[in-house]
């Protein structure tokens, strides 16, 4: 399965997170809501304006900025 | 503490029913104040646990114990420096692993911790089946399962958490692996840590080093305090960065938190069944249609337009109530007293000043009933979701959104707890602009204003010059934030990445709680400020007074006046006088010159002085300038916008030109005071000030000169 950035999943879509590329203050925050590799998350949906972005992880649910989801690299998972 | 009571400290992830569980635990019996030093709201309340009182200090929400933000290094320090008999970790059971992040922190400081293995039923209707002693037994800490919006489980919690805190025991670190490269670090850079004074003979000496390792600032700044220490452990650190960088491709601190999540998953793992599995649980399902594209911004709409509705219709009989209250308290402190200076000062000072605020404590308690519910439902951090977008586009955040309706974005808030609001945004530019731009917004204090000049001058378009004046101060805010943000307060956004918690219904007691902290905030305002404000106003208004001739004039005039209708429009005519000659009205006066392509008389500008302290002094002073006597209730309202229609020097556009200076002129002296304790300094309330009345004096001249230029007002 192809490895892309988080920005381009589609609402629905599963995936693997594979890698964060950032550190710093994002990197940190990013880890502290358990995005970390092998974490398996589903895209919700978008805001009206397609940014942010809503995701469900590890039961939760959770919102980022398109340009903070640029550095979370994940695999895309079979869809059932 | 003299007496050898028990503390527990309260910690927990932002959602997980921290706020809850406190208010079960402690009832009524709550203290609230900061944390020393920095605008970290702390709550204290206390437990009767068999017979003992118990305190328990409501730690700050949060996801970690790193030094990134200032809540979590709050937390950090107050269990490092005050150090808690016990640390209860409130965790979401339905968001185990995530929660369990901030309890593995906890475990590795060594902090005596028991876990309250909170909304249980919410787990279970998700069909996560726990084992409650199997995850106690493979984390090695009590475990309590509970419901704190029930109260369920909170006497086994305290019984448990008392147990451990009556121990005693020593610290225990936690020890787990962070792979061989980082465990190697850690080994060589305790052993150079280990016996040093640095660590006050309290830390423990790997847990140091592992801060070393994740580049913590806050430890790394504390141990150049011995700088001889400090050479022969940072180039430990450095290599071991560079070995983790080259093998891994990673930094030791991301590779730290895999590992935290790695214990975290393997303990999951066997203590979670999954009887089913739920992919789009309930709340998913609302937020398909709530966030959606067309109709998440026609339902943010409809909500606003609804708490709008509500807020108004709810108030309007206590608000009656109470001016009714404090005008027959006016007449009965006028019927004992005799006639002079004290009666003044009380009548007219004290009751009519702070009365006048208080008449709208029911309007900002249903305002803030109203915030409560989308706060508590879980709405609030939609509408970030959905705004963000748009507000990031100013240099705003999500969060901004808040502060702006607290502070009268849909009319009638307050800047005070709007401006307290700002707290939840970790960006610090992007906090201090909508610190600036959310005194512009339509607080309650500026609506008898508006509701006065609409009166009389539109009363035929009321509800459109309400929502333009609403609109507009959007724009401003926005306009104004963008600005900022690119001139004073540049700088990158921090990031966004926020939680968006399941809907709930919220619970009656919590909303009253949240309801009360933000209505006590803007009593407290009118408490202090307002009362002293008041005197001085009514001084300013009531000083030197008239010449004796003038006075002796009138008392004649009154002794000859035949019916009580002259004698009403005497007095008013005296005191309207006396206005011109006290101090206000002089210093009104001496800046009509400025005032006067605005469209404002020296009346006006008496008002605006007054209104510098609180906004809701410019009714009342329009009112004395006028000279008319009365000015609270129905009648009075309507009798002054009868006598402004009359006045020659006013018109409709003189009323809009007034109402947009006093939407944007400067934030009242409250307003202010939070604005410096908030940001530590005066210089931006006073940059504040400068320039909110520069944009209103701007905005007015453009209202009443273009006005003019279009044949407007006459």
């Amino acid at each position: 399965m192809p490895e892309i950035s988080m920005r381009q999943l589609q609402a629905g879509q599963n995936a693997t997170v594979v890698k964060i590329t950032t550190a710093g203050e994002l990197g940190r925050r990013l880890r502290d809501m358990g995005l970390v590799p092998g974490t398996p998350l589903v895209v919700i949906g978008r805001a009206p304006l397609k940014d942010p972005v809503e995701i469900k992880l590890r039961g939760y649910n959770l919102t980022l900025r398109n340009n903070e989801a640029d550095h979370i690299v994940v695999r895309v998972e079979d869809n059932q | 503490m003299s007496q050898p009571g028990l503390t527990i400290a309260l910690a927990g992830n932002p959602n997980a029913g921290k706020t809850s569980l406190f208010n079960a635990l402690t009832g009524a019996r709550q203290h609230v104040g900061n944390y020393p030093g920095v605008t970290v709201e702390k709550k204290e309340g206390e437990v009767r646990h068999q017979g003992q009182v118990v305190r328990v200090v409501d730690l700050p929400g949060t996801y970690s114990l790193t030094a990134y933000s200032l809540e979590e290094l709050v937390a950090r320090n107050y269990v490092i420096g005050e150090r808690p008999d016990v640390v209860v970790d409130v965790v979401d059971a339905a968001n185990l692993e995530r929660n369990l992040y901030l309890a593995v922190q906890f475990m590795e400081l060594g902090a005596p911790l028991v876990i309250a293995l909170n909304m249980m039923d919410v787990a279970e209707a998700r069909g996560m089946k726990i084992d409650v002693a199997k995850l106690s037994q493979l984390l090695g800490v009590p475990v309590v399962p509970t419901v704190a919006r029930t109260g369920k489980g909170m006497e086994e919690l305290m019984a448990a958490a008392v147990e451990v805190a009556r121990a005693q025991r020593p610290w225990r670190p936690l020890v787990i692996s962070y792979g061989s490269d980082v465990d190697e670090g850690l080994k060589e850079l305790t052993s150079l840590l280990e016996g040093k004074e640095v660590r006050h003979g309290l830390l423990d000496a790997r847990w140091l080093a592992l801060k070393c390792l994740e580049a913590d600032q806050e430890v790394l700044e504390k141990l150049q305090s011995d700088p001889h220490l400090a050479q022969r452990l940072l180039p430990v650190c450095r290599r071991v960065a560079d070995h983790v960088r080259q093998t891994m491709d990673d930094e030791p601190e991301s590779v730290i938190a895999d590992y935290r999540y790695g214990f975290i998953s393997a303990i999951a793992r066997q203590a979670i069944t999954w009887e089913r599995e739920v992919r789009m649980d309930f709340s998913d399902k609302v937020d398909r249609v709530l966030t959606n594209r067309l109709i998440g911004p026609l339902f943010l709409v409809g909500v606003l337009y609804a708490v709008y509705q509500f807020v108004f219709w709810a108030s309007e009989g206590p608000v009656a109530g109470l001016e009714a209250g404090f005008g027959w308290l006016g007449e009965a402190v006028t019927g004992l007293m005799p006639e002079g200076a004290l009666r003044s000062l009380l009548v007219d000072g004290v009751i009519g000043g702070v009365g006048g605020v208080l008449v709208f404590v029911p309007l900002i308690m249903f305002m803030f009933f109203a915030i409560a519910i989308m706060e508590d439902s879980g709405y609030m951090a939609r509408v970030a979701y959905l705004m963000d977008r748009v507000l990031r586009a100013f240099g705003l955040h999500g969060n901004s959104v808040i502060s702006l309706i607290v502070g009268g974005g849909i009319s009638g808030g307050c800047a005070v707890p709007g401006i307290m609001a700002t707290r939840t945004l970790k960006d610090p530019q992007a906090r201090l602009a909508t610190m600036l731009v959310v005194p512009f917004m339509n607080c309650g204090a500026k609506m008898p204003v508006f509701g006065l000049l609409i009166a009389a001058f539109f009363a035929d378009k009321k509800p459109e010059v309400m929502f333009g004046l609403t609109l507009f101060a959007w724009a401003l805010a926005l306009i104004a934030a963008r600005i900022l943000r690119s001139t004073l307060l540049k700088g990158e956004q921090a990031p966004f990445v926020m939680e968006l918690p399941p809907y709930r219904t919220p619970t009656l007691k919590g909303l009253l709680i949240h309801m009360w902290e933000r209505t006590w905030q803007y009593l407290k305002k009118a408490g202090t400020m307002l009362l002293s404000v008041s005197i001085v106003m009514w001084a300013l208004m009531s000083f030197p007074g008239l010449p004796e001739e003038r006075a002796s004039h009138y008392e004649q005039a009154l002794a000859q006046a035949e019916s009580e209708q002259a004698k009403t429009e005497l007095k008013n005519q005296q005191a309207s006088e006396e206005l011109a000659g006290s101090l206000a009205g002089r210093i009104g006066q001496a800046v009509s010159l400025i005032t006067a392509p605005l469209g404002f008389e020296w009346r006006t500008n008496v008002a605006l002085l007054g209104g510098l302290a609180a906004k809701e002094v410019i009714v009342s002073t329009l009112g004395t300038a006028y000279s008319l006597g009365k000015t609270e209730g129905e009648e009075g309202a309507a009798s002054l916008a009868e006598r402004l229609k009359e006045e020659p020097g006013w018109n409709a556009l003189n009323a809009l030109s007034l109402m947009v200076f006093v939407l944007i002129y400067s934030p009242c002296l409250a307003t202010l005071v939070v604005m410096r304790r908030e940001t530590g300094s005066w210089r931006w309330p006073a940059f504040s000030v400068v320039y909110t009345t520069a944009v209103a004096y701007l905005m007015a001249l453009i209202v009443h000169q273009g006005g003019r230029l279009l044949g407007l007002g006459g």
